[in-house]
């Protein structure tokens, strides 16, 4: 009926948290380990960066969601928009925007979750550690 | 049809993607996020009308897989002009620029 508009609401604030992280954001270099054994010296994304992933899965989602739904005819491009409104089913609307909706809205961000999890776990691995022997030549 | 449709898209974007990497030349991963995102949306509408009807959601009518394999498609096209419109735009390889600003 409605439920793209719980992701696409997540999806305002997330993008305005990004811009707002984002201004406060610092580069931070690190040095990297490549598979061949040599060392480069590159850029952390940020967490902004990473916050772009999120907002690109809602907007994106939502949008196609959003397609489905003027498909089906429970959008229309007149007031007040929804169908259901316009039928007087504004309670079963919200019921299943507080159901699937929210569901929807919790999955992307669980898996975005994930993925957070997952590439704080390459990177930790990725990251050279500093050598004993050589901070010790240098102290 | 249409998460099946959405999903075979999303991992034909992620191969593509993972092959280009770590070059985003063309915005592949934009692609990618959107399609899993629009995936996992109607995962979950998938759940709740198997919740709702049972194992009858696996055996639909071919008109309604069809009209479903349709709207798939319809999508997977819209999510194709989105990255389209998000590549123009940000013009990673500055291709628009150099076409509106011509040397003399």
């Amino acid at each position: 009926m409605a439920c793209f508009l719980v992701p696409a609401a997540e999806a305002v604030i997330t993008t305005v948290a990004s811009k707002v992280i984002k201004s406060k954001e610092s580069e931070e270099s690190v040095r990297l380990s490549l598979p061949d054994g040599s060392v480069e010296e590159t850029k952390k994304i940020s967490f902004s960066a990473k916050l772009g992933w999120l907002n690109k899965m809602l907007w994106g989602g939502s949008a196609l969601l959003a397609f489905e739904h003027v498909w089906h005819g429970e959008v229309v491009p007149f007031f007040p928009f929804l169908s259901a409104v316009e039928t007087g089913e504004t309670a079963e609307m919200l019921a299943e925007m507080g159901t699937a909706g929210v569901m929807m809205a919790v999955l992307v961000t669980a898996v975005w979750g994930g993925m957070l999890a997952i590439s704080s776990v390459v990177e930790k691995r990725a990251l050279c550690a500093p050598e004993p022997a050589a901070e010790g030549a240098q102290g | 049809m249409t998460l099946l449709t959405t999903i075979f898209a999303a991992i034909i974007c992620t191969v593509i993607w993972y092959k280009g990497a770590p070059k985003s030349e063309m915005k592949v991963g934009s692609l990618c996020l959107i399609y899993w995102g629009a995936s996992l949306m109607w995962l979950v509408d998938a759940i709740s009308e198997y919740v709702e009807i049972g194992a009858e959601y696996f055996t639909p009518a071919p008109s309604d897989m069809l009209n479903d394999l349709y709207l798939g498609l319809s999508v997977v096209a819209l999510g194709l002009i989105i990255w389209l419109v998000i590549l123009l735009v940000k013009d990673p390889k500055g291709v628009v620029k150099a076409a509106l600003f011509k040397k003399k």
